[in-house]
């Protein structure tokens, strides 16, 4: 157990590392961050100044070290467009991300494992064909078009949600439906093909033999076996998570991390980009590490390996 | 005995002829038609997107903008006006005498008479599904997008795929040190959130479709490396590798000759719903502006284009500039999706989990 | 212990003219055809044939553990003490299981559930059944557990499936069979994965167990040699039906239809010195196209044009022992 999850929080350390390798060699192949910030009118002296400020005078990994240093101490660095500190602005932010990303994961475990539980003992039943078309459109429908699709459908058709913001309390609807379709359309294939193959199993037969009642089988015996594959590929989903609310909150106007990563794209923001992308990492990395030990909890068979 | 015996008895023993027919009908009946001609109609539209779109995609037309689709009817309103030589801005009981002459030819200014007002434009077959804010044809643009999600899916796929193919063989080959820092490497790329890397390296490096397939194909590798890997994994301990291996071929030889084979089938798949996978990636790239940059159609570009255009819904609202490309894409993707769990089935039951 | 001594004893399940059949997309398949045994207490049957040869089904009929839809129970009775299982509600069925009828099932790699205890799942039984304390059950299950001769049983009780070998948990397997005190114990071919020491262990003590029980063990197997170990009386079954049965000794010195004369032929015996294996020729029938007549007849080396017109009588031979086939009459 402490050895796979050693395993696995060096991977999530060495995945920040290579984000903010990227980041770096990005920030610094964008240009001189000097000549950005000073006109023609400097002085040499001015320059010279301006860099050891900065630290570019150093050689590059020293500043790579100096990057890291200051990221680590929570100095992003200041925000062009709003003048402020990013860290400032991200915090900010960030509890709207947390809100939406918390909320439409609800959605997605309330929508999805119950759909598939349901699917996989009633195969082929109405159910299941409801199954069928929600997992199909939230595998192939873009979360950007679905979140259009809604707006005209539920906000400026009938009225019965807001558009964008996060003014009232049902702005929530929309955006978190629109980010958990994915994630519960892939619960729901996950959990039904695993339970389709663990109802399969020659253990169920056992547990149904031991006199188990049917809901004891689902619930007991096959439930925790079939959420196993749903957690192999939570990574890749949460992945998807992290993605969706960028493309979520631009459609819906919701002021968090996503919408703020695009504004600063679009106001050529750097520091504030750079900076959003290191949070959104990290918070992409330990819900990732999350997921690693709620495995180990649930299969016996990771935590003594 | 399987204790299952249900299944055994289930499964036919030896081919009867009916037996066979009826398996031959099973596969046609399953055999994915719809998804198959969609995905062939979508490729022909990409290839021959000159041939057979109606008009440029970029031409814009300032007196056809947001023209509805072909079923609309145009919407009038019937009302009382002077007629008057020209209309002053804002003056909506009034007509101009060219315009009411072409109702009622004997007109006079300063009469009074009943007109019809066109307030919405209906749609026609010269845009079957309208035009979008800048007058350009929707369908036109959806073709011609078409070129860009297929070359897209088609660069990413090649290289991507080349280079996990390889990785994947020699990682699972050699096994040890080499293994372990491909796989290592593999870990650390697929635990990296893509979208957002590419919007900084697009804040940096600028927006081309060379970047966005550069940055697709640095996230698409490793899913093909980790499944070539496991194959080798399996396929190297068995005769016929230890055979060419006593008969002297090379490890190139054995890795391309006897083992490559061997996987194509599994690659088949990966890559069927990989197209899926990048096919969206490039359009979220392109809605949220990091993609191929404008005039270039794109369908996430064009999905992107309507948003500001909903206000109304239904009513009056110009819903189809965000509606049709999206369901482009959603039926593009979709297609591959049940055409690749189909080719799953059939090729590789084994790989039922993977997404 | 011998068949005479097995007569004097209460028959504790009787099964009559049992019909399963399946709907499949070929037709209707008769996996079990009308079979019908007695089981008494202490006593030890046999159920032996190929695969498909009906004997699995006949086993998860018995539990009433039938998938349905495709498979139903078509007709007949299973009485359990006077008492027909299949009259009885999914409820009471469930009540039943893993109280009066148990299993022990055949593959001990995959039987047991990976992501729950030993504990767990030997004391889920008694938990279900029996209305006794939390500490009781714990306790009831460690006795299970060293009934079973698992070393440290203890220790054991806190450790997952995948940490035990194949035999000890086998012996797992076992406990869960015997923890209620089972009044009938279905085995299924319990040793076929385990090696031969491992499997002859598990056999004394399967024995033993019985012994001390007094339980009515029923014994599916393809193995003769495992029959001859362990068993009181034998049913042969193929293609759904009971084609001889009678006790160990009778269907030994006396193999009376044709198909288990071929069976015990194919046993290969350590005294004699044999060039080449006995195997019988052909392919068991599949169960959806059954010829009219004698299902063995296309295999059979004494075949009559009867046979192939007409399923034979069930003839007795003597005092519990009968054969289906129209060599005998």
């Amino acid at each position: 157990m402490q050895r796979y999850l050693l395993r696995r929080l060096v991977l999530a350390v060495i995945t920040l590392l290579a984000v903010s390798l990227i980041i770096f060699i990005l920030s610094r192949s964008a240009g001189d961050p000097v000549s950005l910030m000073l006109d023609e009118y400097s002085t040499q002296e001015d320059i010279d100044r301006m860099m050891a400020k900065l630290g570019t005078d150093k050689p590059y990994y020293q500043q790579y070290f100096i990057f890291l240093r200051d990221a680590v101490q929570g100095d992003l660095g200041v925000s062009i467009k709003e003048g402020r500190p990013v860290r400032e602005v991200i915090l900010d932010r960030l509890p709207a991300t947390l809100y939406l990303g918390l909320t439409a994961f609800i959605v997605s475990l309330l929508v999805g494992i119950p759909l598939g539980i349901l699917s996989s003992i009633k195969r082929g039943s109405l159910i299941d064909q409801v199954g069928k078309v929600v997992a199909l459109m939230g595998q192939a429908a873009p979360p950007f078009w679905l979140g259009i699709m809604l707006i005209i459908f539920f906000a400026v058709s009938i009225r019965a949600f807001p558009t964008s913001g996060r003014e009232d309390w049902n702005s929530i609807v929309l955006p978190a439906v629109t980010l958990g379709w994915y994630y519960a359309a892939a619960n729901l294939r996950l959990v039904r093909s695993a339970m389709l193959d663990v109802l399969d199993s020659e253990y169920i037969k056992l547990a149904r033999a031991k006199g188990v009642p049917y809901w004891g089988i689902v619930m007991k015996h096959a439930f925790r076996n079939a959420l196993i594959p749903p957690l192999t590929f939570a990574g890749v989903t949460l992945g998807a998570l992290v993605t969706g609310s960028l493309v979520v909150e631009t459609v819906f106007a919701w002021p968090g991390l996503g919408k703020l990563a695009i504004d600063a794209l679009y106001a050529f923001d750097y520091p504030l980009l750079q900076g959003v992308v290191v949070v959104f990492t990290l918070l992409y990395v330990l819900v990732a590490f999350a997921v690693d030990v709620l495995y180990a909890y649930i299969d016996p068979r990771i935590r003594y390996a | 005995m399987a204790v299952n015996s249900t299944t055994e008895i289930l499964t036919p023993s030896s081919g009867g002829i009916m037996v066979k027919l009826a398996g031959a009908y099973r596969i046609f009946r399953r055999w994915p038609l719809i998804p198959v001609l969609l995905l062939a109609l979508v490729l022909f539209a990409g290839i021959a997107a000159p041939l057979i779109s109606p008009h440029d995609p970029n031409k814009q037309s300032l007196s056809e903008r947001k023209l509805p689709p072909f079923w609309y009817e145009a919407r009038t309103d019937v009302s009382v006006k002077t007629v008057v030589q020209r209309v002053l801005p804002g003056q909506d009981d009034q007509v101009s005498l060219a315009d009411a002459q072409a109702v009622n030819p004997d007109v006079q200014i300063g009469d009074s008479i009943e007109f019809e007002d066109v307030t919405r434009a209906g749609g026609s077959s010269k845009y079957w599904l309208g035009t979008d804010q800048l007058g350009r044809d929707i369908l036109s643009r959806i073709i011609y997008g078409a070129r860009i999600s297929l070359l897209a899916a088609a660069v990413t796929l090649g290289v991507g795929g080349s280079i996990g193919v390889l990785l994947g063989l020699i990682a699972g080959w050699y096994g040890g040190v080499v293994d372990e820092a491909v796989m290592r490497f593999v870990d650390i790329l697929l635990a990296i959130p893509l979208v957002l890397i590419a919007l900084a390296m697009v804040a940096t490096l600028g927006t081309s479709l060379t970047i966005i397939v550069a940055v697709l194909t640095i996230f698409i590798w490793p899913r093909f490396a980790r499944q070539l890997r496991g194959e080798v994994l399996q396929l190297k301990n068995m005769d016929f590798v230890a055979l060419a291996r006593v008969a002297g071929a090379s490890t190139p030889r054995i890795l391309f000759v006897h083992i490559f084979p061997g996987t194509i089938n599994t690659l088949i798949v990966v890559a069927t719903l990989q197209v899926g996978i990048v096919i969206l990636l490039e359009a979220t790239l392109s809605f949220l502006g990091a993609g191929v940059p404008p005039p270039t159609a794109t369908w996430g570009g064009m999905v992107s284009d309507g948003r500001g255009h909903l206000a109304g819904g239904f009513e009056t609202g110009s819903w189809w500039i965000s509606t049709f490309p999206g369901v482009a894409i959603v039926l593009t993707v979709m297609s591959l999706n049940l055409f690749g769990d189909w080719l799953r089935d059939k090729l590789d039951p084994r790989l039922r989990q993977i997404e | 212990m011998t068949t005479d001594v097995a007569t004097e004893r209460e028959v504790v399940l009787r099964v009559n003219d049992l019909r399963t059949y399946f709907q499949t997309r070929w037709g209707t398949v008769k996996a079990v055809d009308g079979i019908s045994f007695d089981l008494r207490r202490g006593e030890t049957l046999g159920i032996v044939g190929e695969s498909g040869s009906g004997k699995s089904v006949t086993m998860l009929s018995l539990m009433r553990l039938i998938p349905m839809p495709p498979g139903r129970i078509v007709s007949g009775s299973i009485e359990l003490d006077g008492e027909d299982l299949l009259q009885l509600s999914d409820a009471e069925m469930n009540k039943v299981r893993g109280s009066k009828i148990a299993l022990i099932i055949q593959d001990p790699m995959t039987s047991l559930n990976p992501v729950f205890t030993i504990g767990n799942q030997v004391s889920e039984a008694i938990r279900i059944h029996q209305d006794i304390p939390r500490r009781s059950i714990m306790e009831q299950a460690l006795s299970v557990l060293q009934k079973v001769n698992i070393p440290a049983a203890e220790t054991r009780m806190r450790d997952y499936p995948h940490q035990m070998s194949g035999g000890m948990r086998q012996r797992v397997v076992g406990a869960i069979g015997i923890s209620c005190q089972p009044e009938v114990l279905i085995a299924d071919e319990p040793t076929t994965s385990l090696d031969v020491t491992i499997q002859a262990q598990y056999l004394a003590l399967l024995k033993e167990l019985q012994r001390d029980s007094n339980v009515g063990l029923i014994f599916i197997t393809h193995d003769f040699g495992i029959v001859a170990k362990m068993c009181d009386r034998v049913a042969v079954m193929y293609a759904g039906r009971i084609v001889e049965q009678g006790s160990v000794r009778d269907i030994f010195n006396n193999p009376s239809h044709p198909y288990t004369e071929a069976l015990l032929a194919s046993v290969p015996k350590m005294e004699e010195d044999v060039d080449r294996l006995y195997s019988i020729e052909g392919q068991p029938p599949t169960l959806h196209d059954l010829p009219a007549g004698c299902p063995f007849a296309p295999r059979c080396q004494y075949v009559m044009d009867r046979c192939r017109e007409e399923y034979p009588d069930r003839i007795s031979i003597r005092e519990g022992h009968h054969a289906s086939c129209w060599r005998l009459s």
